[in-house]
């Protein structure tokens, strides 16, 4: 790149923004994917790799998403838990590729619960 | 996809480099890789992070957890654990200290959750060889401020409403400083930046060029525009390897996007910057001496007048500020004046960077608000003194500072207050020593400092200082007399009235301080042929006090020489003839059993 003008360095600078915010937490919604061995042999990591498919195509810089470890319901795996900030977190039980990509454009995108697939509300 | 779900935060400083974080990185990304990880986290090599101690340091974003002290042997476990199935590693959380209880979260930990960050803001955020990760942290806001919408007058009043005063230590008002330069009349004028940091134990300058540069470059761009310069010069010292190469890194990212050189955008304003290598004189600090050695002369100071406002830099009017002046600028710019003087004291706005060493939990890069007690700063976030000792004094300012004992802990970091009890603000050098330092000892080293480092120039510094070390010297070989406690003072008061730069004018400073607070110790060597902090070497007798000794056999496992006689359940004796006085005995004797 070569000189800028003030309106490349703003555009610059929203740009390298959208990459780095996450570094500063503050998300609204949190993903946890959970992969112990169990989530994992039961397909957590394709879930995992969809769920980061999806994330990549919105524009949402305050959707973090991690992993954890088995939370000990193995036969329901893989699991993933949903909190929305200011709400109870959500757990889905298992959860495939297209679940995920459900989970994620009906509730973290707009905030609809999929209570088909639900495990439990976390009080 | 180009979207990582994790930062892995590695701090990249000198610190952290020497304690292996550059292999820890390769192990790293070679381990993410080796499980096709490397494409949702990103591992990125920051800046010094502050909390030295600890280091290398990694911090996981956005869980914000952080990891500490990391050997390359971890790394595998901290994949596959972790990264891999979402397990944190609790071996390698920070635990406190006091408690022994573990903490995960890099901001729930006490180091950094009661320091304020302006300065230090991007630590341990941001890659420094990206420019683009600066501006994303809204860099490069202050200068194009400066540049397209403000005269320098309007410069020079924020900075006068600000308070910022100057970070190197002697606390001038910076705006001011600007004001003389700007109103020189001159064709051609300079701005520098001092980097040639050589306070023993002060580390804060290098930081801030390694962690941020664009910062420090971006301030000299603003007080350039401010005094109608077109040229400034970091003079940094070689010393400082990866400070220059991060700075030269900068550098030439602020010249391609066009915000060095000509026409900075589109403003009309020309300014680029030029490194100065230092060769590590101390007196270089000194800021005539400075110009001299960027002139190709010998590092010499001269007398002032002329200031260097009006007769700097090759006679030219030169503003000359220190790295951490600099690097508060381009926010005070941005935010305005009045929001940075309602940070700190009456007198003292802002904050200061300390670099906290010595006998204390956590040693690292501090940032506080200007006012904060040292008790606070020692205790609360430096966590206190280890090995259950005691506080002594603290040293501030280095070689031109004094040391603050235990009955001033409470004294608010400004510049008068700490004036007021026989220390100096100073660059922000923070030794803490504990209640086996022996003071006079410590006047001993700074002299020695000293007189190693004077330029020559003026006879009270070169001869004076001479002497004064020979005292001392003296003193700590039991070889004292109590004309010998006067002499140091006489000494001292004619080279603070006579030396010809500031470094020699402060440089008794170490003694009258502990002079004016341990006394009692000067005595006791000079009296009593006793060291009570059982340093000076010939002082001690290396003779086992039979009521103190607990027969645990710590000295007898630690004498490197044999020397010390002892079996289970007997008290240990030490063998005078085959003794060294290396003190490893008394250092390691938990019951503080040797005289």
């Amino acid at each position: 790149m070569g000189k800028l003008t003030i309106e490349d360095l703003k555009r610059l600078r929203e740009d390298t923004r959208k990459k780095t915010v996450l570094r500063e937490g503050g998300a609204t919604v949190n993903i946890t994917v959970h992969m112990g061995t169990c989530g994992i042999a039961a397909g957590a990591r394709e879930v995992m790799d969809v769920l980061l498919e999806e994330l990549s195509q919105t524009d949402r810089q305050d959707i973090h998403v991690m992993n954890s470890g088995c939370m000990g319901m193995c036969s329901s795996e893989p699991n993933v838990t949903v909190e929305v900030k200011g709400q109870e977190p959500i757990i889905y039980q298992h959860v495939d590729k297209n679940r995920m990509r459900q989970i994620f454009k009906r509730h973290v995108l707009k905030g609809e619960i999929q209570t088909d697939f639900a495990l439990a509300r976390i009080q | 996809m180009d979207k990582y779900r994790s930062h892995l935060l590695l701090c990249g400083g000198t610190g952290c480099h020497a304690a292996g974080s550059r292999e820890i990185k390769d192990e790293l990304e070679k381990e993410l890789a080796s499980r096709g990880l490397d494409k949702e986290f990103k591992v990125v090599e920051t800046g010094c992070n502050g909390f030295c101690a600890q280091g290398p340091m990694m911090i996981v974003q956005p869980e914000g957890i952080s990891y500490q002290k990391i050997k390359r042997s971890d790394v595998r476990e901290l994949v596959e654990e972790h990264f891999l199935k979402g397990r944190p590693v609790k071996r390698l959380f920070y635990r406190e200290p006091a408690s022994a209880e573990t903490i995960p979260g890099i901001n729930d930990i006490p180091f950094y959750a009661k320091q304020q960050l302006i300065v230090l803001r991007n630590r341990g955020l941001i890659d420094p060889e990206k420019i683009d990760e600066y501006i994303a942290r809204d860099g490069y806001l202050g200068a194009p401020r400066a540049l397209l919408e403000m005269t320098p007058e309007e410069i020079i009043n924020e900075m006068k409403k600000s308070g910022l005063r100057g970070r190197g230590g002697a606390g001038f008002p910076t705006g001011s400083k600007w004001e003389f330069a700007f109103k020189s009349q001159s064709d051609v004028k300079y701005v520098l930046c001092n980097a040639d940091e050589g306070d023993p134990g002060a580390f804060m300058d290098r930081s801030v060029l390694e962690a941020d540069p664009h910062a420090v470059l971006e301030g000299m761009t603003i007080a350039a525009k401010a005094i109608g310069a077109h040229q400034g010069y970091i003079y940094c010292r070689a010393e400082y390897p990866l400070a220059l190469k991060r700075l030269d890194i900068a550098i030439s990212q602020a010249r391609e996007y066009g915000l060095l050189g000509r026409d900075i955008l589109g403003s009309g304003f020309d300014f680029d910057i030029e490194v100065y290598q230092g060769a590590g004189a101390f007196v270089c600090g000194e800021e005539t001496a400075l110009m001299h050695s960027i002139e190709g002369k010998r590092g010499m100071p001269r007398p002032r007048p002329p200031f260097p406002a009006q007769q700097g830099l090759w006679k030219k009017p030169t503003v000359l500020n220190n790295v951490e002046t600099y690097a508060n600028v381009a926010q005070i710019i941005y935010k305005g004046g009045d929001w940075y003087a309602g940070i700190g004291t009456a007198t003292s706005k802002g904050t200061k960077v300390f670099a906290l060493t010595g006998d204390v939990q956590n040693i690292g890069l501090v940032e506080v608000p200007m006012g904060t007690s040292l008790r606070t700063i020692i205790f609360d976030i430096g966590g206190g003194i280890p090995k259950k000792r005691k506080f002594k004094a603290v040293q501030l300012g280095g070689p031109s500072g004094g040391c603050v004992p235990e009955q001033h802990l409470d004294t608010p970091v400004d510049y008068e207050s700490i004036a007021r009890v026989g220390a100096i603000m100073g660059s922000g050098g923070m030794i803490v020593m504990d209640n086996h330092s022996c003071m006079v000892d410590m006047a001993r080293f700074f002299m020695d400092f000293i007189q190693d480092e004077s330029c020559g120039k003026c006879t009270p510094c070169r001869e004076g200082t001479r002497r004064m070390l020979e005292v001392l010297e003296k003193i700590t070989h039991g070889e004292g007399e109590m004309e010998d406690i006067k002499l140091l003072e006489d000494l001292s008061s004619v080279i603070k009235d006579s030396a010809l730069c500031g470094l020699g004018q402060t440089a008794p400073n170490p003694v009258l301080s502990t002079l004016q607070y341990f006394r009692d110790e000067y005595e006791a060597h000079v009296l009593e042929k006793r060291c009570p902090a059982k340093r000076c070497h010939a002082l001690v007798k290396f003779v086992v006090d039979l009521k103190k000794c607990k027969k645990c056999g710590v000295c007898y496992n630690n004498c490197p020489a044999q020397a010390v006689e002892w079996k289970k359940k007997e008290t240990a004796f030490i063998n005078k003839e085959k003794c060294v006085r290396c003190m490893s005995c008394i250092s390691n004797c938990p019951f503080d059993a040797i005289d």
